[in-house]
């Protein structure tokens, strides 16, 4: 007590507009998003510079390769980031948010599917080539309309965003929560995952779909394709980022952190917290399935392997590695941890698994905060309060 | 023997519950080693008689084409009964002579790696000992001598001592009955005791009567002793006989005969119906007992505990590990290996299961998305090191002789022994589980540290020893689990994240800390499950049940049977 | 013209659009009564928590719930508040509205404020943000996306501090708060919201005697304006604030009235008294 009163001193000279500025999300824009920003694009338009004009034998040179790689790897923070605004800051721990990310894929490499057109193997003007191969003598009607690249993207958001409202809708109307919860999110994504290994289903089957040739008339395999594709998901990615910290920062954010920390109090302070979960947890998945859709072109195919339940679970290490509840702490924590396994799969491959496992024991057991925890720990907040907060998400 | 008696058990019971199936045969109901005792006195008495037949059939070897079939016949009348294991290993290639002495044998080929064949002698089945493969060339056969071959076998099994083998060959004559196979049955028939063959032979008789004679009484009768078999020739007969053309005449002319026929079909048709319907509830009740026996673990490790193992596959992973290298330890005793892997998975499950509580889970208390987290990366771990000491492939572990073949209750219908073993099993460990959690002072130490730690603690209980020893046992008995599984399908370092979110549904569903909804909801969500199958196919029918357990929990967050009292809050 | 008008109406940013906002109905207090409870029945697996209960809360009074464990004091928050649904009876709030039903957020928004017996603040918050997070105002999705507080309630929010008495502590992280503070912390999110009925579980439990005669002081002056509801073991503290006191016992009323009838009720001293010491 008195310990907290010579501190409670010091908070005192704290300006009352320090403190309601504080509570603006514009605020927290300011303080969280420039120095993200910058890192950003720094690295995206260095890393694209030295890809187009530096000689190939430059050591400043970056291949396509790498910029490929780079690209796959903002695939994933981007991903990482949607799995953190729901576990991070409203507990809810999906173990399904691969297969938002695997239906964005989809719809995504529906619409470079139906680009081909008759440069496939069969030079069928309209079917993709397993339809060819499978006998089959029509577009199925779902097929329709994902030669328009706008509608593409519409479904890209809509599908699994419908997904996401009606499995949270019943999940979260029925108060599933916690453990439940997540398990139920991994059936979700393995059923999916079932599903779209059958051939009948009409997305290729086991091979799903590849052989892409362009995206809006530009040549995947061009460099300059890439390059666009690589800026458009660094873009897309501060968007999103910029986008998650007005929402957290706002009173919205304070409600699903009050949520994740105590939801009965929030309900019986008014807040309908089913509907705010609902609604969180669609904004994560169209937010997953825009990774997945931007990941597609970069890597050049989607199968069924994406919905496995094994693929949703690493998203959840990336962000604990990282530090959930902190935005940049996801994306920190996908790229560490993408970049460890490209390594480690090019070094001794049968080693990333005990790697993965070790990290998943460690970092739940000696950091639960994470990366962002360690930073944290050794910066502000150490100042700002003697006795140590309750771990946020503790009660997760 | 003891497993001998144990089947005979099994089989008693079902004929009784199916006691309308006249025809109910058992199929390798004798123990193997009953069988190998009559093979055995057949091999005396002809290295008794002398090595007359022996010199007989080394003219097999090397012999031109065209005068096997009458090499074949001069043995048949020679040999009789004893010539059946020759004629049998003749028919499946397996005859082979030796180039220097054409001396002829039967070999076993050994693995792909291994140059020797195993040679055993051609009328006993002794033994011999492992030569060259070089050294031998094969005796020989074509289509014509297949046939030849089999009437053979059929008429040697027809007056063998053995009822079974009788059964069987009548059955396979069934198909065609003609003028010979009637003199044979005749001469069969004066000599026969047995109830079940001599119905057979009836049916035999039927059969060809039916399909011989003109005269409709004779005819009519047939068809009465036709009615309600099951066996294959006969629907097909009847199937026949009331086949409609496309012009409206039909095959059968005489409209009585066709009337009864019809009548006998429909009639067939219904009990063929409830036998598959019988079937699939087996196959469900199967898929259930495999069910429970991967949830029953998981249901003291996540039901009473409140700890989420997403390691609880790969334990059952170790267990059917444990199983294979017990196989490799001891190559001779197969039929007990399996018995002493029970134990040992439990042990190697149940030590790994108390060292993942001592060394994660403990520290994680009361943090259950954690606790997921970290033992999915345990499981990741466990993975890797399996596939790093076995290789990734499958490893094929050998199913006990009195866990293979099946109970053939008739033609339709038939259980094979693993999967009924395996029933039996599950049920059994679960009684045990039950017994030990209800009687005895772990169990009450388990119940009071699920119901009230602190309570618990301070009335003295060592709530840390019994958390290891509560989640040793959870873990052991998914160790116990894999046992069973190594019995269908193939080990490999998958086996069990297949089974995890199956056996999450299962606990879930019957509802967490309730083991009676665990039994429940696995049967049910198995028996379900293929009842599904036929219509929907086997992934359909598998994401149904994902989709259906999903809206269930919604409707029921706390599953079929809910823990009790206002504590479960 | 018209139709610009309209629309100029539709986005006018100094209020939400109707169909946003829940439909506010009075509460009825004709008769000078704010909650009815009647015939109020529930049973968790044969056991009866409550059983034919009848309560009847006048408006603007404080009542205290007294009674042993078990007796079903929580159980019958838990009904009037929505989170548990009882198997008969009806609870009404004033005349007009059945509680039974409603979800606690709605019940919540008609203006019943419910302090629950084990202090529950928004740890991981400031003292401030679980303040404003307690405001009265439309708390559905869009309008808390883009709510920002106006003067009127940030001078709502320091009346607050102040009654509360963590003015101080205000900028702190509420986990950092002791027992007691958080304790006066959520009583103060109760009070921003300016609710009805106030249910208030144990609110002295851990609380220094200095701390629990400030609250005794607290729930008193509320008295009137408010209509309070105080479920409390201790008895010191009981006799302090109540004017009417309702006994609990297996789940239905056992005796009512002041302090001084009950203790003299023989009904109560031979179960409640009598049990207990």
């Amino acid at each position: 007590m008195t310990g907290n009163s010579s501190l409670a001193t010091k908070q005192h000279t704290l300006a009352q507009h320090t403190l309601t500025q504080q509570l603006s999300p514009l605020h927290q824009l300011r303080e969280k998003a420039p120095m993200f920003i910058a890192v950003l694009f720094g690295v995206t338009i260095y890393a694209s510079i030295c890809n187009q004009f530096v000689p190939q034998d430059s050591i400043f040179y970056v291949s396509t390769y790498s910029i490929t790689l780079l690209g796959k790897y903002l695939c994933f923070a981007l991903l990482a980031l949607a799995v953190d605004i729901v576990w991070g800051y409203c507990g809810i721990l999906s173990l399904g948010h691969g297969a938002f990310f695997a239906l964005g894929g989809y719809a995504m490499g529906m619409y470079l599917m139906r680009q081909i057109g008759d440069r496939g193997v069969y030079g069928h003007p309209e079917l993709p080539d397993f339809m060819v191969f499978l006998n089959w003598q029509e577009l199925p009607w779902y097929w329709q309309g994902f030669d328009q690249f706008w509608f593409a993207m519409l479904m890209v958001a809509l599908i699994p965003g419908l997904l996401a409202f009606v499995f949270g809708f019943l999940a979260f109307r029925s108060r599933v929560a916690g453990v439940y919860l997540s398990i139920m999110t991994q059936a979700l994504t393995y059923a999916l995952m079932l599903a779209f290994f059958r051939n009948e289903m009409g997305f290729g089957g086991n091979n799903g779909l590849t052989d892409f040739k362009d995206i809006l008339g530009f040549d995947l395999q061009q460099d300059q394709t890439r390059i666009a594709l690589f800026i458009t998901t660094a873009i897309i990615l501060a968007i999103a980022y910029c986008a998650s910290v007005m929402i957290m920062g706002s009173k919205l954010g304070r409600v699903i952190i009050a949520i994740r920390d105590a939801e009965d109090r929030s309900r019986f302070l008014g807040y309908k917290t089913e509907i705010y979960k609902v609604w969180l947890f669609v904004f994560s998945a169209v937010i997953a399935a825009i990774a997945g859709a931007l990941y597609v072109p970069q890597v050049g195919i989607i199968n069924p392997g994406e919905f496995s339940p094994l693929n949703s679970i690493e998203i959840v290490v990336w962000v604990a590695v990282g530090g959930r509840g902190t935005l940049y702490g996801a994306v920190i924590g996908a790229l560490l941890v993408n970049y460890a396994k490209t390594r480690f799969t090019a070094i001794m491959p049968e080693a990333w698994l005990f790697a993965l496992g070790a990290l998943f024991v460690s970092v739940t057991v000696f950091l639960p905060q994470g990366i962002a925890g360690v930073l944290k720990e050794n910066n502000w907040l150490r100042r700002l309060t003697q006795r140590t907060a309750q771990p946020a998400g503790g009660q997760a | 023997m003891k497993f001998g008696l144990l089947r005979r058990f099994f089989c008693a019971l079902l004929f009784f519950l199916l006691q309308d199936s006249i025809l109910a045969q058992t199929v390798n109901a004798q123990s193997p080693d009953e069988k190998a005792d009559e093979i055995g006195q057949q091999g005396i008495s002809a290295s008794v008689e002398g090595v007359d037949n022996y010199a007989s059939i080394q003219t097999l070897a090397g012999a031109k084409l065209n005068a096997v079939p009458a090499i074949v016949e001069q043995l048949e009348s020679q040999l009789g009964q004893q010539g059946l294991s020759l004629f049998e290993a003749m028919l499946a290639g397996r005859l082979y002579y030796r180039k220097s002495d054409s001396q002829v044998v039967i070999i076993e080929k050994q693995g792909s790696d291994s140059d020797n064949y195993l040679l055993y002698d051609s009328l006993t089945l002794k033994l011999l000992g492992e030569e060259a493969t070089a050294n031998f060339r094969k005796v020989r056969v074509n289509n014509k001598l297949r046939k030849q071959l089999r009437t053979t076998i059929a008429r040697l099994s027809l007056f063998s001592n053995d009822v079974e083998l009788r059964t069987e060959s009548i059955r396979s004559m069934l198909d065609k009955v003609d003028e010979d196979t009637i003199d044979l049955l005749n001469q069969l028939k004066e000599q026969e005791t047995s109830e079940s063959v001599l119905s057979l032979v009836d049916l035999a008789f039927a059969i060809y009567h039916f399909s011989d004679s003109d005269e409709q009484s004779i005819r009519l009768a047939a068809l009465n002793t036709m009615d309600g078999s099951l066996e294959p020739a006969v629907r097909n007969l009847i199937n026949r006989a009331t086949e409609r053309y496309e012009d409206g005449t039909y095959a059968e002319v005489d409209t009585r005969v066709r009337r009864k026929a019809e009548q006998i079909k429909s009639g067939i048709e219904s009990k063929v119906a409830f036998y598959e319907f019988l079937e699939t509830i087996f196959f469900g009740l199967s898929l259930g007992s495999v069910l429970l026996l991967v949830a029953t673990g998981l249901a003291i490790t996540f039901g009473v505990m409140g700890v989420i193992n997403m390691a609880h596959g790969e334990l059952i992973m170790l267990g059917a590990y444990t199983t294979y290298v017990i196989q490799l330890l001891l190559p001779n005793h197969i039929e007990y290996s399996i018995l002493l892997a029970i134990p040992a998975a439990f042990v190697v499950s149940g030590f790994t299961g108390i060292l993942i509580e001592r060394g994660v889970i403990r520290f994680l208390h009361g943090r259950p998305l954690e606790t997921l987290l970290a033992t999915f990366g345990i499981s990741l771990i466990l993975q890797q090191t399996v596939r790093s000491i076995f290789s990734p492939l499958n490893r094929q572990v050998e199913t006990p002789q009195w866990l293979s073949g099946s109970l053939e209750i008739n033609s339709v219908l038939s259980i094979t022994y693993n999967r009924l073993y395996i029933l039996i099993f599950a049920v059994i460990v679960f009684l045990i589980l039950q017994l030990i959690l209800k009687k005895t002072s772990l169990g009450l130490h388990v119940r009071a540290v699920a119901q009230n730690r602190s309570m618990a603690k301070s009335i003295g209980i060592r709530t840390e020893w019994v958390d290891a020893m509560t989640f040793g046992l959870g873990s052991g008995i998914a160790g116990i689990a894999g046992v069973a599984l190594s019995q269908l399908t193939n080990v490999g370092p998958n086996l069990g994240q297949s089974y995890i979110i199956d056996s999450f549904m299962v606990v879930v569903f019957g509802g967490v800390g309730n083991l009676w909804g665990t039994l429940v909801g696995g049967f049910t969500l198995g028996v379900t499950n293929k009842f599904l199958e036929p219509m929907t196919g086997a992934v359909l029918a598998n994401i149904l049940i994902l989709v259906f357990i999903i809206l269930f929990i919604q409707r029921r967050p706390r599953g079929l049977f809910p823990q009790k009292g206002r504590a479960a809050e | 013209m018209s139709m610009l008008d309209n629309m100029r109406e539709t986005m006018r940013r100094d209020q939400v659009w109707n169909f946003l906002q829940p439909p506010s109905v009075a509460v009825n207090v004709d008769k000078q009564i704010l909650l009815y409870i009647e015939n109020l029945s529930v049973s968790f697996d044969g056991f009866k928590a409550i059983s034919d209960l009848n309560l009847y809360i006048n408006d603007g009074e404080l009542r205290c719930l007294i009674g042993a464990n078990g007796a079903g004091k929580t159980t019958l928050m838990d009904i009037v508040t929505g989170k548990t649904t009882p198997d008969t009876g009806s609870v009404f709030f004033g005349q007009n509205i059945n509680l039974l039903g409603k979800t606690e957020a709605e019940i919540a928004n008609l203006g019943i404020g419910r302090k629950f017996q084990k202090p529950t603040v928004f740890e991981a918050q400031t003292v401030y943000a679980n303040l404003e997070l307690a405001l009265a105002y439309n708390k559905s999705i869009l309008p808390t996306l883009i709510a920002s507080l106006n003067g009127e309630q940030r001078d709502r929010i320091d009346e607050v501090l102040n009654i509360i008495g963590l003015r101080e502590q205000r900028a702190m992280i509420a986990g950092a708060l002791s027992h007691g503070q958080k304790q006066w912390l959520e009583i103060g999110m109760l009070l921003i919201a300016d609710p009805r009925l106030l249910l208030v579980d144990e609110p002295v439990a851990g609380m220094t005697a200095q701390e629990t005669e400030r609250t005794a002081e607290l729930l008193t002056s509320l008295a009137g304006d408010h209509t309070v509801v105080v479920v409390e073991h201790d008895m010191e503290f009981v006799r302090s604030i109540a004017r009417t006191v309702t006994v609990l016992h297996q789940g239905s009323v056992l005796a009512e009235g002041s302090m001084q009838d009950v203790q003299n009720n023989p009904d109560v001293i031979e179960v409640y008294l009598g049990e207990s010491h």
